[in-house]
């Protein structure tokens, strides 16, 4: 027999949040001739979540992303994106898999010979081949106001400081509107205000574009502004992984040492 | 007399004879497998280049720019280079014809001598100087960067943009620049016939080109094709196989000029011996 209830007495099911994996390295080598770089790594990277990846210079942080985006082969393991094993695919399909991902290198890589306006229009006349020369202007000049920078759409690369070509570089990997984000060492080399700028610009990306990122940096104070989860590696392996109040209150010297 | 040395030295000194010889023979089967592993590259790299360069897609707009680049800003250069050797090697082969009675076959002399061999020779080896040179550099440079790894996440084909536009821009420029350049080279050496004589530009051009053939013209234009894809190819190959740090750039640079030189000149001698085999 049905029973008319009022809004008071519905019960509500407890809301139970599902976590996504969007990136899934598992079991993952790289080497380098002789030298082991990346040894049985595994981690998951969940949808819309920060994960910083920690770890001092030559711990295979770079590597890692760079074997994500299929630029460098691996030795074996699995690296999934979206559920697609980027290892096993063909040129074409992992162009269509790098169209999900924007990536953010240590240097800028922003191409020499272009205008920053050219350098935007690059990846988006290639990515996105259905859109007008309207609509290309109007992605550029929306990612240039993102980044705080539209002004300098007429500038060549070598007429701008190293704070504008980082932030030119990552409007460059948002126009392209990237559903994940790998930052290689974002804020390397930059002074500590322009380094919180951009670790402040990384949360905006976060929030306004709704991407998964992982950030490899060895910068704390990087790390403290954009990180929902910790990863440490050292020696290719994972050292130490959780949230950041773990690694804060972790007694462990090697971790002290980062969070001194 | 013997020495008497003790086993115990004896050993020590076996030992480090025969870590010698060992060292020795690892170095020259590094040195070896080094060889055959930089030309099975140079090899898998000229076949990769083949196949983007007849696929479908093609980078109309970079190849262009290449083309001018290429082209249009060696202008100088050539047009300087190509004007010397004309007027020079007037100047010096003049008082010797003069000294044989022979002085009316100079404008056909310095013509065959440039188209056939100092044009396509001497330009070359300048486009190898600077068009190798700035390609080797110009794509390190870009490794170094990371820019080509940026390409390569954007979906664009790095062997496809950078290489095969710069190695057929090469190709096609090359060939215009030596034809140029041995122009302006009989142009040059009527300023330099006038020096010390007077004939009029129009009977200096007229004899100059009666005396060329097509059998004169045509193996130079082919094997200036060839001058320009191999100095092309050894620019792009330097450049994009650079290793990591500004100082591979240089290496990358300095390398494509020596290497490409060095091959224009055995792409000349096999280009001879052939010409040499079909004219007769």
């Amino acid at each position: 027999m049905k029973t008319e209830q009022t809004d008071s007495t519905i019960i509500e099911p407890p809301k139970t949040t599902v976590k996504v994996p969007v990136i899934e390295v598992i079991n993952l080598y790289k080497s380098f001739g002789t030298l082991e770089v990346i040894k049985n790594l595994s981690f998951k990277l969940y949808d819309g979540e920060n994960l910083v990846v920690l770890g001092k210079s030559g711990s295979g942080k770079s590597v890692l992303i760079k074997c994500i985006v299929g630029l460098l082969q691996t030795d074996s393991g699995i690296i999934n994106v979206y559920n697609q094993n980027v290892l096993a695919l063909k040129r074409k399909e992992l162009d269509e898999v790098r169209q999900k991902i924007g990536f953010l290198f240590q240097s800028g890589a922003l191409y020499d010979s272009m205008t920053v306006k050219e350098n935007l229009e690059f990846p988006l006349k290639r990515m996105k081949k259905h859109l007008s020369q309207k609509e290309i202007d109007h992605k550029i000049i929306e990612a240039l106001e993102n980044v705080g920078l539209p002004d300098v759409i007429n500038k060549m690369p070598s007429q701008l400081s190293g704070g504008m070509r980082k932030r030119i570089s990552l409007a460059r990997t948002i126009v392209v509107d990237p559903r994940i984000m790998l930052y290689d060492e974002p804020t390397t080399g930059l002074d500590p205000i322009t380094s919180d700028e951009i670790s402040l610009l990384i949360n905006e990306i976060q929030k306004k574009y709704k991407t998964s990122s992982i950030i490899i940096t060895h910068d704390i104070e990087c790390a403290r502004a954009t990180a929902d989860r910790l990863i440490m590696l050292k020696d290719g392996e994972v050292y130490e992984k959780g949230s950041l109040t773990k690694f804060e209150k972790s007694t462990d010297e090697i971790i002290r040492s980062f969070f001194k | 007399m013997k020495i008497k040395i003790p086993v115990t030295k004896a050993k020590e000194l076996a030992r480090i004879h025969a870590l010698k010889l060992s060292e020795k023979t690892i170095a020259r089967q590094l040195a070896t497998s080094s060889f055959l592993t930089d030309m099975a590259d140079a090899v898998l790299f000229i076949v990769q280049l083949l196949k983007e360069t007849f696929s479908r897609k093609f980078e109309l707009h970079e190849f262009f720019r290449q083309c001018f680049k290429i082209g249009y800003k060696s202008l100088p250069l050539i047009s300087v280079t190509g004007t010397i050797m004309g007027f020079v090697l007037t100047i010096q082969s003049r008082p010797v014809l003069v000294r044989f009675g022979a002085e009316s076959i100079l404008p056909g002399m310095v013509a065959i001598s440039l188209i056939r061999e100092m044009g396509p020779v001497i330009t070359a080896l300048i486009c190898a100087g600077k068009i190798s040179s700035g390609m080797g550099a110009e794509l390190g440079s870009m490794k170094v960067t990371e820019q080509i790894e940026a390409m390569e996440v954007s979906s664009t084909h790095p062997m496809r943009f950078l290489v095969v536009t710069r190695v057929l821009a090469a190709t096609l420029m090359i060939p215009l620049l030596i034809l140029y350049a041995d122009g302006l080279g009989i142009l040059g050496s009527w300023i330099g016939a006038n020096i010390k004589g007077d004939v009029s530009f129009i009977l200096f051009f007229s004899q100059a080109f009666s005396n060329i053939g097509f059998i004169d013209l045509l193996p130079a234009v082919v094997k200036s094709f060839f001058f320009g894809a191999v100095i092309g190819l050894v620019g792009c190959y330097k450049g994009y196989n650079a290793g990591r740090g500004t100082e591979s750039v240089g290496k990358a640079a300095n390398s494509a000029v020596v290497l490409a030189s060095l091959l224009v000149l055995i792409v000349d001698m096999i280009a001879v011996q052939i010409t040499d085999m079909i004219s007769k």
